[in-house]
C-alpha cells in the first residue's frame, strides 16, 4: 500500500501525468539500475534487466574480470572438472548493452541513490540490487583469520582457494586425515560441505586410499543426510566419519602451524589436509551500507527483494533472508528474475506482480551418483514458503540408472544456469 | 443475476482461501522465467539432457506436465518440481513456452544414421510428428532440432516400458530395432529450422 502510494507520488514528483493514457509505462531510457555484484545472483539480475526492458540503463558493478562458479567446484577436488569449466567473463553481457564497471563498490548511499566505487567514481541509480554474497566471520574461530585462509584454504569461494585445498590433497601422503569444518546454520549451499568429502574421497579411494576424512560439524544432522550416508557406504565404506556437534564436532580454534582443530569440548584433532569452513554472513558492503540485521544478513520484502531497511535497494542470493529457500546458486538465479520484474514494475510506476521461484541443488557422491534436493516456493502471508506438496529429495532407493541420470542433468543444469546468466 | 455472480465470485474465492495451495496468480512469464535454470532462456536448452521447450504446442507442454505431475511420466526431478503447480500454471506455462522462438541445438550427429532415420520417419512417425518433427499433432513434441541426449534418455524409457506408450506410438516403435531407433533420433539432431 505505501509502496503505491509512494510510487505514485514519485510520478507526481517527476511531472508525469497520471491522466495521461500510456503515461505510467513510458519512459524507460535514462531510468538506472545498479547492480552490485556479477554472480548467480547479480549477473542475472543484469541480465534480465535487460532482456526484459532493453530501454533501462543498466550497470553492473564487479571487481573480478572473470567469475569462478562455486557449483561444480567440488568436483575439481573430485578431478572431474577444472577451474576453466567453471570460469566465465562479462562479454555476453556486455553484448547485451550492459555496462560492466570493474571495481569494488565502498559505499553505498541510500538516501542519494548514489554508488562509490574505490576508483573514487560516483553512480547514481533510481534502484539498485544489491547481491554481494558471503563473507566469512574471521573472528568465529580463534586463531582462523584472513591470513590463515592462505595456509589453510575455506575453498568456500571459488577460484585460487579451490586450487589450494586440490594441491594439498595432491601432496598428500597416503593414510593422511583430511579433516573439514562445518558451522551451524546459516551458510551458503547446505549440502555443499558432504558433497566435498564425497568428492575428496573420490579422489583418495583412487589415489590414497588408506586416507581418511573426518567431518567436524557444529550441527545434529545435514542436508540430504540419508542419501549421503547411504551413498558413502556404497563408494566408500569406512573412508568418512561425521562428527557432529553434540558429539564434539564444534570447532572452538585452529592452531595453523600443526594443522590442527580443537572442538569446543576439548578434543584436539590434528591434519594433514585441513579444510576449514568458517561461519558466514552478507557481504561487506551489505553491513557498511546498513542492510543487515543484527545476525548479520539482510532482511527484505520476500515479494520484491526490496530492503526493509533501505527502500530503492533490493538484496538477493546468499545476503538475503529469502525465508524457506536455500542459500544455492538456483535460488539467487531465481529471485534475480523477481527483483528484476519487482525493479521494473517500481519504474513504470506499477505494483510489483506476484512471485515465483524454484530451486534445486544436485550434488555428485561419485562420478555416476548424484542426488538433488528442489522445491517450488510462492510467497503467503508475506512469507517466502515451499509450495505445499511439491519438491523433496531423491528417492532413497534409486536404481543406478536414475543416479547416473542426476549427474548428466547435474551437467545439463550447469551449462543452462550459466548460459542464463553470462548470455 | 448480479448478486448471484458476486455470491459464487465470493463462493469461489473463499474456496480457494481455504485450499491450502492456492495462491494469487504469477504471471505466465514469472512462473515461467524461472524454469530457465535446468530449461534455458525462454525454454531454449543449452544443457544436453534438458529439453528445449520453446516452440512446442501447448498442449504438448501442458499434457508432459499433468504426468509427470501425476507420477505416470517417469522423472528424476521433474515430478517433484511439477507437484508445485495447479493446472492454471501448467496452462499459462504452456502458453508462454509455445510462443518462444525455437532455436534447433547445435550439436554433432551422424549423418549416415540420419539418412536413415530420414526413412524411418516418413514411414513410422511422420503422421504425429509433423513437418519433418518440427511440429506435433495434438500433444505431440516437437522432435526437430531436440538435444540427441535428450531423446536418447526418453526412448530408452519408452522401449524399458517405464514411460507409456499411447497403443499408436506402440504400433509404430515396436517394429523398430536399437538400431534403427537410434538412426531416428539422429534424424531429429540433424533437423535444424
Amino acid at each position: 500500500m505505501t509502496m503505491e502510494r509512494r510510487d505514485f507520488l514519485k510520478l507526481i514528483g517527476a511531472g508525469v501525468g497520471v491522466g495521461a493514457s500510456g503515461a505510467l509505462f513510458a519512459q524507460s531510457s535514462g531510468q538506472r539500475v545498479v547492480v552490485v555484484g556479477g554472480g548467480f545472483g547479480g549477473a542475472t539480475a543484469a541480465k534480465y534487466l535487460k532482456l526484459k526492458n532493453p530501454g533501462l540503463n543498466v550497470v553492473l558493478i564487479e571487481p573480478n574480470r572473470q567469475y569462478v562458479s562455486c557449483p561444480l567446484s567440488n568436483e575439481v577436488l573430485g578431478g572431474e572438472a577444472t577451474i576453466e569449466h567453471l570460469t566465465f567473463g562479462y562479454d555476453g553481457l556486455k553484448k547485451r548493452g550492459v555496462t560492466l564497471v570493474h571495481d569494488t563498490v565502498t559505499a553505498i548511499d541510500p538516501q542519494a541513490r548514489k554508488v562509490t566505487v574505490s576508483g573514487g567514481n560516483t553512480f547514481t541509480y533510481d534502484r539498485a540490487i544489491v547481491a554481494p554474497g558471503i563473507d566469512f566471520r574471521w573472528d568465529a574461530i580463534k586463531g582462523y583469520d584472513e591470513a590463515a585462509s592462505h595456509a589453510i584454504p575455506h575453498a568456500y569461494k571459488a577460484g585460487a582457494q579451490t586450487t589450494l585445498l586440490a594441491n594439498q590433497l595432491k601432496s598428500m601422503k597416503d593414510g593422511g586425515v583430511v579433516i573439514i569444518t562445518v558451522p551451524e546454520y546459516p551458510f551458503r549451499c547446505p549440502p555443499g560441505p558432504y558433497e566435498r568429502a564425497s568428492m575428496i574421497a573420490h579422489y583418495l579411494k583412487h589415489h590414497k586410499p588408506r586416507s581418511k576424512i573426518i567431518i567436524l560439524d557444529a550441527k545434529e544432522s545435514f542436508s540430504k543426510q540419508g542419501l549421503f550416508m547411504q551413498g558413502w557406504k556404497q563408494h566408500y565404506e569406512g573412508m568418512i566419519e561425521w562428527v557432529s556437534g553434540s558429539k564434539g564436532g564444534e570447532v572452538e580454534s585452529v592452531d595453523v602451524a600443526t594443522r590442527t582443530v580443537s572442538s569446543a569440548v576439548g578434543n584436539k584433532h590434528p591434519a594433514d589436509v585441513l579444510n576449514i569452513i568458517p561461519p558466514q554472513y552478507a557481504g561487506k558492503i551489505a553491513h557498511t551500507t546498513g542492510l543487515v540485521d543484527p545476525k548479520g544478513w539482510c532482511p527484505v520484502n520476500v515479494r520484491t527483494f526490496e530492503s526493509t531497511q533501505h527502500p530503492g535497494i533490493h538484496v538477493i542470493g546468499d545476503a538475503s533472508m529469502a525465508g524457506a529457500m536455500p542459500r544455492s546458486g538456483y535460488s539467487a538465479n531465481s529471485q534475480a528474475k523477481v527483483a528484476a520484474a519487482a525493479v521494473i514494475a517500481s519504474l513504470r510506476g506499477v505494483p510489483a506482480g506476484e512471485p515465483s521461484f524454484i530451486n534445486a541443488c544436485y550434488s555428485m557422491i561419485a562420478p555416476e551418483h548424484g542426488i538433488s534436493i528442489t522445491n517450488v516456493y510462492m510467497v503467503k502471508d508475506k512469507q517466502l514458503i515451499e509450495v505445499p506438496g511439491a519438491g523433496g529429495i531423491s528417492p532413497m532407493d534409486a536404481t543406478p540408472e536414475f543416479r547416473k541420470l542426476e549427474v548428466v542433468h547435474a551437467k545439463s543444469w550447469f551449462r543452462n544456469v550459466t548460459t542464463d546468466m553470462f548470455t | 443475476m448480479k448478486m448471484k455472480w458476486k455470491g459464487w465470485a465470493l463462493a469461489a474465492s473463499a474456496l480457494l482461501l481455504a485450499s491450502g495451495t492456492a495462491r494469487a496468480a504469477p504471471t505466465a512469464e514469472m512462473l515461467s522465467d524461472p524454469c530457465a535454470g535446468c530449461h534455458g532462456t525462454y525454454g531454449n536448452s543449452a544443457g544436453t539432457t534438458t529439453p528445449t521447450l520453446a516452440n512446442h504446442s501447448k498442449q504438448s507442454l501442458v499434457d508432459a506436465m499433468k504426468k509427470f505431475k501425476s507420477g505416470e511420466r517417469p522423472a528424476t526431478i521433474m515430478g517433484r518440481i511439477a507437484k508445485g503447480y495447479g493446472d492454471v500454471d501448467f496452462e499459462a506455462m504452456g502458453d508462454f513456452f509455445s510462443k518462444q522462438k525455437f532455436h534447433a541445438a547445435n550439436q554433432p550427429f551422424d549423418k549416415k544414421k540420419a539418412a536413415r532415420g530420414a526413412e524411418l520417419h516418413s514411414s513410422n512417425c511422420a503422421r504425429c510428428h509433423l513437418e519433418d518433427g518440427k511440429e506435433g499433432k495434438d500433444a505431440s513434441p516437437v522432435m526437430a532440432g531436440q538435444w540427441l541426449d535428450y531423446l536418447k534418455i526418453e526412448m530408452g524409457l519408452y522401449t524399458s516400458g517405464k514411460r507409456k506408450m499411447s497403443d499408436e506410438k506402440k504400433e509404430k516403435v515396436q517394429p523398430l530395432s536399437a538400431t534403427d531407433l537410434e538412426a531416428l533420433l539422429h534424424y531429429y539432431a540433424s533437423v535444424t529450422r
